[in-house]
């Protein structure tokens, strides 16, 4: 019997963690406080050959304090500036879990900007890596707030490819994984368009599809598992000010 | 010994109005700010500038000195948005903008300093950066199925960066954990001004730091400008890091309704 109430940040850091195993000997790249953790965990139980970066210019085999680069701590095992993490998405061996501001069912992600991009109503960040990632490499996201406006129909721009425009040598190395969000874990039939792995503990098919812009169904779903007592304490070991949950609050 | 040393007051003296600028350093990191602010303070206008854009790409733009923007992003990292860039592309101020991937941008500038006309790379294939910039080619490989994205060489009149340390012939050091791009765009450039924290004599340059350090050579370097604090709001370890409270104070000028917080913002900086 347990005691202690599980709260959504956690059974999405377990969510994240799931999606690294099997990865291999790979840079886990995570953009965003839950997948952050979630890597930190994967590596600690299933994964520990996995690669963690400080998010600057080193690996990691002690990972520094969250969100702090090696200057705050940790042991860096290589050096990987800017310049050979363009080489490594190259060669495939990394695995990204990135941020959205749009996906599509396909599994288009935009983080470009909204509207016209010649003029665009708002200006996000620039494509940044993500053609290149989701060329090249497994690629998951990671939404925090799962709403109507990032589920859209068709995304304004591409930044990241989704299954529809993968094909010829965009597609040779195309792997979209999962996206796991604050209500659910989506991932992708065998037409490459979106469906429910799982639907969190508490959240309701209604509500999922409510915050979703594109038919789904999650009828059928299970629930997401929630993380085990040993996950619970690498978790907290990891976040001891709970900055995850301020990223998902409970609902 | 060669004496390539400039002083700061010289440097827009060595810029035109069309040029195409490339600007080292990343995000809000190791920007050549000292020479941005030469070129703010000049009336050289109508640039291409070519970045991985921080708060050098935002001034520019709400000064209105960019015609074309190439770029993968503009960040000012602890920051995720530049607002004075947000508001320049909303506002439809940028005439004419390149947006790449990153690694793209990188082989564009590899190209460019290698002096050929593309570059072939996989990212950009089946994304909108192939629709944003519709000047973008493909190759096929002459050797299987494959096709790339041809990403065509950046080359640059002039490029600026930033680094630790320089003798005075141009032997410029970095002393962070990071080189960024700064030899590229020093390598892609026709002429390099290259600003540092502190000359030293070459002896120095390697008394007590490895000599892999020492990033850019001369030979790919026009003039050194001693800049102490020169790349100041950005980071520049190890030096200094981000002014992050600064930064917020450049943030919240930027996002004001009210232009004369702007216009406070930039009189107490410029």
């Amino acid at each position: 019997m347990t005691l202690q109430t599980i709260s959504r940040a956690d059974v999405c850091v377990a969510a994240v963690s799931d999606a690294f195993k099997g990865s291999g000997e790979v840079l886990a790249h995570a953009v965003g406080i839950v997948p952050a953790i979630g890597v930190r965990l994967a590596k600690a139980t299933h994964t520990p050959e996995l690669a963690l970066s400080d998010g600057e210019a080193f690996m990691m085999a002690e990972a520094p304090p969250l969100l702090k680069t090696a200057a705050a701590g940790g042991v860096p095992e290589a050096w990987v500036p800017f310049r050979s993490i363009f080489d490594i998405v190259a060669s495939g061996r990394r695995h990204s879990m990135m941020g959205a501001s749009q996906i599509d069912r396909h599994g288009n992600q935009n983080i470009s900007s909204i509207g016209d991009w010649r003029q665009p109503k708002r200006q996000l960040i620039g494509v940044r890596g993500a053609p290149g990632n989701t060329v090249n490499h497994r690629v998951d996201y990671w939404v925090a707030k799962h709403s109507a406006r990032i589920f859209v129909d068709s995304v304004d721009v591409a930044s990241g490819v989704g299954n529809d425009r993968a094909v010829g040598t965009a597609g040779r190395f195309h792997d979209l994984g999962v996206v796991v969000t604050n209500l659910a874990v989506f991932g992708y039939d065998e037409n490459g368009l979106i469906k429910v792995n799982s639907i969190h503990p508490g959240v309701t098919p209604e509500e999922l599809q409510e915050a979703t812009g594109f038919p789904i169904d999650a009828t059928d779903a299970p629930l997401t598992r929630e993380p085990t007592e040993e996950e619970l304490k690498i978790i907290s070991a990891e976040d001891p000010k709970g900055l995850r949950h301020r990223e998902v609050p409970e609902s | 010994m060669l004496d390539k040393t400039l002083p700061l007051a010289e440097v827009a003296g060595k810029l035109e109005s069309g040029m195409t600028i490339g600007i080292g350093g990343w995000g809000s990191r190791r920007k050549p700010m000292a020479l941005v602010k030469e070129i703010l303070r000049s009336d050289v206008t109508d640039l291409t500038v070519v970045a991985f854009g921080g708060p050098d790409v935002g001034l520019l733009a709400r000064a209105g000195k960019i015609r074309k923007l190439v770029y993968g992003f503009v960040s000012l990292d602890s920051i995720p948005l530049d607002p004075n860039f947000t508001r320049a592309r909303e506002r439809g101020e940028i005439p004419e903008t390149s947006e790449y991937d990153e690694g793209m941008f990188v082989a564009g500038l590899k190209a460019g300093a290698n002096r050929l006309s593309f570059q072939p790379i996989r990212a950009g294939l089946g994304s909108d950066v192939m629709a944003m910039n519709p000047d973008l080619k493909t190759v096929r490989s002459p050797y299987d199925d494959e096709e790339y994205v041809a990403v065509p060489g950046l080359r640059l009149d002039v490029s600026l960066i930033h680094l630790n340390r320089a003798d005075a012939a141009g032997n410029g050091q970095y002393l962070g954990p990071d080189p960024y791009f700064d030899d590229l765009f020093a390598m892609a450039a026709d002429t390099t001004i290259l600003s540092v924290e502190q000359i030293v004599s070459t002896d120095d340059l390697t008394a007590k730091a490895p000599p892999q350090t020492l990033l850019v050579p001369r030979i790919f370097v026009n003039h050194v400008v001693e800049a102490p604090g020169g790349a100041h709001f950005t980071s520049c370890d190890p030096d200094y890091g981000r002014d992050e409270e600064f930064q917020k104070s450049y943030v919240a000028a930027a996002k004001s309704d009210s232009d004369s917080d702007w216009t406070e913002f930039e009189e107490r900086y410029l």
